[in-house]
């Protein structure tokens, strides 16, 4: 596998890549299946955080009685809830971390591919 | 109160070598506004906890939970779920499609100028509120612990706003990024410190900790002598509109942080989407490890030092500090008060190259100049001049609002217009191949105009006769700002643009074609 700096040094610069070429690049299922990958991780993982989320101050707000329940020793429900918010936010990071390591070897390879059609086509 | 002095004098005396040795080494465009774009993922990681981490966070928070407890808790919460919006949605689309500035991404497929010029005014509304948000609780602080050595509340904004002037017209943005690492250091360093002295308080026992939190004993306005249980909600937002206004203040921080420009420029600081993806996840757990400790500052400060004596001792924002002085003598104090003040400056820093940075690239060469440059370097040229008036323009207003200023309520002023204003129009403009530069220019304006009208009319303003209930406008003025970018994007087609949106599509996604790390 090339290096990062070597990636850099073959990549085409802005100035190579011609108008038409970014259109090639769209319609190839390789870039349609690395959207298609990344849509199926990112808008799950934003709906569920945002809904996990709310759910904190709409229940604080709304149902202060049952959020007030203690549920270790003297620490309430409240508290704790808002406490597992950090770890879950921690959690959805190292999902995605894991996940785009996928998606930047799916970029990689259409980008090898555009070196090859730009050397193709001349 | 000199030993407090002498730790300020040298934190400064630091950071002035940090700028000499930055200026040495910054020469160019890329060098100034975005440190070569050469940080690594722990560098730029510190340094958007360092960029964030600001004197709402550290003093507010303190002082927020120390007075009504759990409530100021559901602050550090949410500024740090609202990382995600940046790791998830903004952060990696950014770095492959941008330069300097925010508007670099809106610019990409609409018409420049009219969304560079609505962006810089966005950027600089939204630095400006909070930049003299800082500025008035670094004055109020300074002048607080330096009293006895004369420092006056002006002195100490003329000081503040001067060396921030230094470090950003001298450093550009490594010397920038090099404070903000500094500061996240000793500040994470002291809260850490300051836990660990709580938790030996309490017998290095959580069950006696909490224990106390659930007794907190203070003197009511009435006089009357009050026990509250602290880990109860609804100290601070009591019906009718406490829970509405809780959702709302939610919707601003976790929206608004990824709309916030001194944020978003730190990604283009590093070499490509992956850094910035992996400097997010570097921030995330230094802003969390952070925001969890708030714990032990707030009830720390609720509990062994007391509302009625902080009340009688410098108010709210002085929690921390006097939490210090009762667990680790005057030394301690003035070395976390010293951390306080380092927190402001760095910020303050990175607010004003944001600004500077945005009001060079995108006004100046962009919108006036229509993109060229009339001799080389006057693009870094212009952003220092930028500097110096932003700095001395905040000097200015923080004087005149005086030490008294409501220093939350400006901060959250800044997140709820960048939520409102911002962040519709770079997710739509990522996201959306329909969306034009009608819709652009339509989602700023509705967004600035609907959170500020909205704050002008809320009781943080008007008091009593409020016409709008709640303190934070996010939960209106979020969905407007959507709304107005839609309607306007609706209402007009833009061929070019939907057409670049192909390109823009690839490279956010892929990385070909973007901003490659300078060679110095």
């Amino acid at each position: 596998m090339p290096s990062a700096s070597e990636l850099n040094e073959k990549e085409p610069s802005n100035e190579t890549i011609r108008p038409a070429d970014w259109e090639r690049v769209a319609a190839t299922d390789e870039f349609k299946s690395l959207i298609a990958a990344k849509r199926r991780f990112i808008a799950p993982a934003v709906i569920f955080f945002i809904v996990y989320y709310f759910a904190l101050p709409a229940l604080v707000g709304y149902a202060p009685g049952l959020m007030s329940r203690r549920v270790l020793g003297v620490i309430n429900l409240a508290y704790l809830f808002a406490l597992s918010q950090f770890f879950m936010a921690w959690i959805v990071a190292a999902l995605y971390m894991r996940a785009a390591g996928r998606f930047d070897e799916m970029a990689r390879k259409i980008i090898h591919l555009l070196q090859g059609r730009l050397k193709g086509g001349e | 109160m000199s030993t407090a002095l002498g730790m300020f004098l040298v934190f400064i005396a630091v950071t002035f070598y940090i700028t000499w040795w930055a200026a040495r080494r910054s020469t160019g465009s890329s060098a100034y506004f975005a440190a070569g774009r050469s940080l690594t993922a722990w560098q730029n990681g510190v340094a958007v906890a360092g960029d964030y981490m600001s004197a709402a966070s550290f003093l507010g928070i303190a002082g927020i939970i120390a007075f009504q407890g759990y409530d100021g808790f559901m602050y550090s919460v949410g500024w740090l779920v609202a990382y995600l919006t940046v790791l998830l949605v903004v952060a990696e689309p950014l770095r492959n499609a941008g330069k300097y500035t925010m508007a670099d991404v809106l610019a990409y497929r609409l018409s420049p100028r009219p969304v560079r010029a609505m962006g810089a005014l966005s950027t600089l509304t939204v630095s400006a509120f909070y930049m003299i948000a800082q500025m008035v609780g670094a004055g109020a602080l300074v002048s607080l612990l330096l009293k006895d050595t004369g420092v006056t509340f002006h002195t100490a904004v003329i000081a503040v706003g001067a060396l921030m002037i230094v470090y950003v017209v001298f450093g550009g943005m490594l010397a920038t990024t090099w404070v903000q690492i500094v500061k996240a250091v000793l500040l994470m360093g002291g809260t850490i410190l300051l836990s660990l002295l709580v938790l030996k308080h309490f017998g290095f026992s959580l069950g006696n900790f909490f224990a106390a939190v659930t007794q907190v004993t203070y003197h009511d306005a009435q006089g009357n002598v009050v026990t509250q249980n602290f880990l109860t909600p609804g100290l601070r937002y009591k019906p009718p509109y406490g829970a509405l206004d809780l959702i709302s203040l939610g919707m601003a921080l976790i929206f608004g942080t990824a709309g916030l420009p001194h944020i978003l420029v730190r990604f283009y600081t590093v070499p490509d989407a992956k850094t910035a993806r992996a400097s997010v996840v570097w921030a995330m757990l230094i802003i969390g490890s952070f925001y969890i400790l708030t714990t032990f500052l707030g009830f720390g400060a609720a509990t062994i030092v007391g509302r009625d004596f902080i009340a009688k001792n410098g108010g709210t924002n002085m929690s921390a500090p006097l939490l210090a002085q009762t667990l680790g003598g005057d030394l301690f104090f003035a070395f976390i008060s010293a951390i306080a003040f380092a927190t402001i400056l760095a910020v303050v820093a990175g607010l004003t190259i944001s600004a500077s940075t945005s009001f060079a690239h995108d006004f100046w060469t962009n919108v006036l100049h229509r993109g060229k440059e009339r001799s080389p370097g006057e693009e870094v040229r212009v952003a220092r001049v930028t500097a110096f008036v932003v700095g001395a323009v905040a000097i200015l207003i923080a004087i005149l609002l005086g030490p008294n200023a409501n220093v939350a309520f400006l901060v959250a002023l800044a997140f709820a217009v960048a939520a409102s204003a911002n962040l519709p129009v770079i997710v739509l403009s990522l996201f959306w191949r329909r969306f034009n530069t009608r819709g652009a220019v339509a989602g700023l304006a509705t967004g600035l105009l609907s959170s500020l009208i909205l704050i002008l009319l809320s009781p943080s303003i008007m008091k009593g006769a409020a016409v709008f209930p709640l303190e934070n406008p996010g939960i209106v003025s979020i969905p407007l700002g959507f709304l107005g970018a839609a309607i306007g994007a609706l209402t007009g087609r833009e061929p070019e643009a939907e057409a670049k949106f192909t390109e823009l599509n690839v490279r956010a996604n892929t990385g070909l074609g973007a901003e490659k790390a300078g060679a110095h």
